[in-house]
């Protein structure tokens, strides 16, 4: 557990101005890219990709902020998302299509069950931790299946997405765009501000040595539930921003691979740093995109049929493309970043 | 339901558990030996199937082609523990799921590339094709009564092994202090390698021993590997007697559940909501199952780490 | 294996350098299949069909050269939305082609329908796109879901079957599956199971089976899940006394595994491999030859939708502008399709007629369907009438 204790420590205690440009990089990419992406010709594409980028973003940054900060490894935040956007998705076929209404719904109900399942899974430790809260996200997706109501297993289609205040101004791309940047950007300095404040230090304090910090008057169980609930309430506001990208709703978005796909984009990205997180989202999602036409152009020199094979099999390059980064790359690719700092 | 049809199901669950175990045999040594959480575990099962899928198509014979398989599978195993797996053990746990899922998705990659994404099939040996008839009109199959056998006689194995071998006794001191079974001047690498050798062989032998009655095909492992983590966690992690139990309980726990949950929520519900109730749950029996047993034993039924 | 596909490289090739310089613009035709995870195999079947029927029609579709974009949707709902924006918006096609399962099929149907783009099905066919969803964008080469599953509904009643056992899994396919054979069979139900989607071993179902004795079972069990079904099934002694009823369980996807299990089994299908026209057996052949395997219907209905695609296109002259045109052209379905008997109802979706098949064994020892009766002839599905045709 070197590794961990090594690349968390760096932000806690180096706030160094070379580490605040990152994000800062980060943001303003965000907000130059719908400029760019009129002049892609496939304006609708490259938002409604970035756009889901913004919002695994948001997920995998709130799931940093328990395992980079409280190394409680969540297997089972996937639950999360699909709790938000199943919120969206029941309320908007029940007439409830005001993202005012839906929102907060789905923020209580994501607290609700992280509280439940937080205040149970909290009690056991290290990979018992990752396996109980891999129970409940499995609940939660047979759950979703039995809801035959709602679609079952085939998921639902929403008629359009969420209204504000009554008006349908997310149905312009762009503006749902910019609204998922809000969220990214508050959800950001939300999970900034906890970090740095005493409760912030409090959790890490705890990640580092739980029977200290229990001498010294803290009750470690209590933080580690309220980051969890925060943690499950960011998640639940990215499930219901999902719900109106895809403008559709289904339990593939709660199954474990789906939790596991969140762990690896915290892990690519480096964990404990925030926007680590949000790049190995964007890391994670842009290969995923891209990586077949990756193969299929470098392959020019090759027969059109053997590209297309290769495109098609493009998980195996992905595959050890993945343990290469792990292990040559410690620290992620916020790791790979902060590289010539320590040189 | 009659109490012949529950004899039925709990050979079922037995034969389902046993499957189980002996993947998670495998699992939860190299896990509490070595500290080292293999997701690739899963796939190993699947290498099995596809490796006897390939040799019985070859030799035509099942006998043969399992007797080929094991040593094949034991070191596929190696190999990759000297590629991959080797250059992860002082790393933390997150490195560790990241990089072996990036062995599942090049292997299950890999096995569409070569075999082609249909399932393949291996047929029952000719030997063991027949059934018996357990009661009434009610016949089950010899190659289950043979899984059955040849899973008991594995763990009887292993219990020997690890319980009256050196070698046992050094696994055994390795699952609750590595650190020390190191200083004590055993040759720590090479008892990994054992270890994660005969893990992988386990398991590709699982693979092989279901490839006749399920279907061979890319992904099979990955549905295993989560059961499988659920049986050591119960168990306790790098506790064979607890991987044995939990994975029976397990196994009992899904099959009587499934078959009879909706029959049992007759009782207090109507028949429509019972059934519609039952389907919900029966999936979930098993999550809820675990997580009642963690909510009681946070660290499973037989801790063995200090 | 590679020597075909190099072949298949070269003849691209040579159909490329030949193809006059002409200043029409390349069509561009977007498949969206499932091509990874278990079930790839089916969206592998559509794949090869519908580029063995460009090839055939070399490499030109309605006279316009062609380039075909195959994406995998990754069976999930909202990977398959963000590939769908990918090929509408940065690609430009005119048609997409696909989907294999229903789910990916309802998620993406919005965006691709909202575009004023043709959307082809190959395979799913989910009740509220042939009822009250209905689009004039959205057409379908294949069926209605439920209606392969009515042929055994049919088949049951008229063969007087007292009791039946359904199984399927539990997901929304399976309820719909047990639905649609309930729609023609009125006799007696003994159970209908569902097991957790993905489930691999059926024992506890067969003990059950076996301990209740019904007069046959109709099941649903795609992929891997009929692959053991089937072989459980026959190891359990059932198949020999209960008689196995099945859709898309004992098909040419499946029958490569399940082997001599399969033999004699009983499914609803429109087409079989060894329909008797002269453009099947040419296509069964052909595609035999650059693929070894025999095709699926998955093959025959992406195959139809290249031919729908050109005939459609040389109606119009290789114009896709003018969508009312286009859609009146492909609404007309002028083409030969491999299974005989076709046309479209006013939803989009194909009149036909449909047969109960039977899995059996060739001379050259591969396994096949082949048509023992025809159940429905010229039959519209039942949603049909909920679709008002004007949006």
């Amino acid at each position: 557990m070197t590794e961990i204790a090594e690349t968390q420590s760096a932000p806690a205690t180096s706030f160094t101005t070379r580490f605040e440009i990152v994000p800062l990089v980060l943001f303003a990419a965000f907000a130059a890219a719908p400029l760019l992406a009129t002049f892609s010709g496939a304006e609708g594409y490259v938002l409604s990709l970035l756009t889901r980028v913004m919002i695994f973003g948001i997920a995998a940054m709130a799931l940093d902020l328990i395992l980079g900060y409280g190394a409680l490894v969540s297997f089972g935040h996937a639950a999360f998302l699909g709790l938000g956007a199943y919120t969206v998705g029941i309320l908007a076929s029940h007439g409830f299509e005001d993202a005012l209404v839906q929102i907060p719904v789905a923020l209580l109900a994501s607290a609700v069950f992280a509280l439940f399942t937080g205040a149970i899974s909290l009690r056991t430790k290290g990979v018992y931790f990752i396996m109980i809260t891999l129970a409940f996200g499995q609940m939660l997706y047979f759950l979703a299946t039995s809801l035959a109501a709602y679609g079952g297993d085939d998921g639902m289609t929403l008629a359009s997405r969420s209204l504000v205040a009554g008006t349908d101004w997310l149905e312009n791309d762009f503006t749902f765009y910019w609204l998922c940047l809000v969220c990214l950007v508050g959800a950001y300095a939300l999970s900034r501000s906890i970090v740095a404040s005493r409760f912030g230090r409090v959790l890490r304090g705890t990640r580092e040595n739980s029977v200290r910090m229990e001498a010294i008057g803290f009750q470690p169980f209590r933080f580690q539930l309220a980051a969890y609930v925060i943690s499950g309430m960011m998640a639940g506001l990215a499930g219901c921003l999902l719900a109106n990208q895809a403008e559709f709703v289904s339990p593939a978005f709660m199954t474990w691979q789906r939790s596991g796909e969140l762990i690896f984009m915290v892990v690519l990205g480096g964990l404990g740093s925030l926007h680590g997180a949000i790049i190995g989202a964007a890391a994670f999602l842009l290969l995923e995109e891209f990586l077949p036409e990756i193969l299929h152009a470098s392959s020019f020199f090759l027969g059109e049929e053997t590209r297309a094979h290769l495109a098609e099999n493009w998980k195996m390059v992905f595959g050890p493309l993945l343990i290469l980064i792990v292990l040559f790359v410690r620290g992620g690719i916020m790791g790979l970043l902060r590289r010539p700092h320590h040189g | 339901m009659t109490a012949t049809l529950f004899f039925v199901q709990a050979l079922n669950g037995l034969q389902f558990g046993l499957i189980l175990f002996l993947i998670a045999a495998g699992l939860t040594l190299v896990f509490g030996v070595m500290d080292f959480i293999n997701l690739a575990h899963g796939v190993q099962y699947m290498v099995g199937a596809y490796l006897v899928a390939a040799f019985s198509a070859w030799t035509g014979s099942f006998g043969w082609a399992l007797l080929l398989a094991l040593p094949s599978a034991l070191a596929f195993g190696l190999l990759l523990e000297v590629l991959v797996f080797r250059h992860l053990y002082d790393r933390d746990h997150l490195d560790q799921v990241l990089a072996t899922f990036g062995v599942i998705l090049f292997l299950n990659q890999g096995v569409r590339f070569v075999w082609g994404a249909a399932p393949l099939s291996v047929p029952v040996p000719e030997l063991l094709s027949g059934s018996v008839e357990i009661a009434n009109g009610l016949l089950y199959p010899v190659y289950r009564l043979a899984i059955i056998a040849a899973g008991l006689v594995v763990a009887a194995l292993l219990y020997v092994l690890v319980n009256h071998t050196r070698v046992g006794m050094l696994v055994r001191a390795g699952a609750s202090n590595a650190a020390m079974v190191s200083a004590l001047g055993v040759n720590i690498q090479r008892l990994f390698m054992v270890v994660f050798g005969f893990g992988a062989m386990l398991a590709g032998f699982a693979g092989a021993m279901v490839a006749p009655i399920l279907s061979v095909e890319p992904g099979m492992g990955d549905n295993i590997l989560i059961l499988a983590f659920v049986v050591i966690v119960i168990g306790g992690i790098g506790s064979i007697r607890g991987a044995f139990l939990a994975a029976l309980l397990i196994g009992l726990v899904d099959t009587v559940g499934r078959s009879f949950a909706p029959n049992l929520l007759r009782l207090v519900l109507d028949p429509a909501a019972a059934s519609q109730t039952g389907r919900a749950i029966a999936p979930m029996l098993i999550y809820i199952f675990m997580a009642a047993i963690l909510f009681f034993r946070p660290s499973g039924l037989f801790p063995v780490k200090r | 294996m590679n020597g075909t596909i190099k072949t298949l490289g070269l003849a691209a090739a040579v159909t490329l350098a030949a193809a006059p310089a002409m200043a029409q613009e390349k069509l561009k035709v977007g498949l969206l299949l499932t091509l990874s995870g278990p079930s790839a195999v089916l969206g592998q079947h559509a794949r090869d069909g519908f580029q063995l029927a460009v090839k055939d029609l070399g490499g030109k579709l309605g006279g316009r050269d062609v380039e075909v974009i195959v994406v995998d949707d990754e069976l999930k709902p909202d990977v398959a939305v963000t590939k769908v924006k990918g090929l509408i918006e940065r690609d430009k096609v005119d048609f997409v082609v696909g989907p294999i399962f229903s789910n990916v099929a309802v998620a993406t149907h919005k965006p691709i329908v909202d575009s004023k783009t043709f959307y082809i099905s190959v395979n799913a066919g989910p009740s509220n796109l042939a009822g009250k969803s209905c689009n004039p964008y959205f057409f379908a080469t294949s069926y209605q879901n439920d209606q392969n599953h009515e042929v055994l509904g049919k088949v049951a009643q008229d063969r007087g079957y007292k009791k039946v056992y359904l199984l399927a899994p539990n997901y929304q396919a399976g309820k719909d599956a047990l639905a649609g054979f309930k729609r023609h069979y009125k006799g007696e139900i003994v159970e209908e199971s569902y097991t957790p989607l993905n489930t691999l071993d059926f024992q506890s179902e067969l003990a059950k089976i076996a301990s209740m004795q019904p007069d046959a079972i109709f099941t649903f069990m795609p992929g891997g899940m009929g692959v053991n079904l089937v072989k459980q099934y026959r190891a359990a002694g059932l198949a020999d006394r209960i008689p196995f009823l099945s859709a898309f369980t004992v098909d040419e996807t499946n029958l490569p595994a399940q082997q001599d299990a399969a033999i004699g089994m009983l499914s609803g299908s429109n087409w079989a491999p060894n329909m008797d026209t002269p453009e099947n057996k040419k296509f069964v052949a052909a595609y035999e030859a650059a693929y070894n395997a025999v095709p699926a219907s998955y093959a025959m209905h992406s195959y139809d939708a290249a031919l729908l695609i050109d005939s459609a296109l040389k109606a119009t002259g290789g114009k896709t502008d003018n969508k009312d045109a286009l859609r009146a052209a492909i609404q007309k379905a002028e083409f030969k399709s491999l299974r005989g008997d076709f046309k479209f109802g006013a939803n989009g979706f194909p009149v036909q007629d449909f047969y109960l098949v039977k899995a059996a064994k060739r001379p050259d020892g591969k396994l096949q369907t082949e048509i023992a009766e025809k159940v429905f002839d010229n039959y519209t599905d039942a949603y049909a009438k909920e679709c008002a045709p004007t949006n």
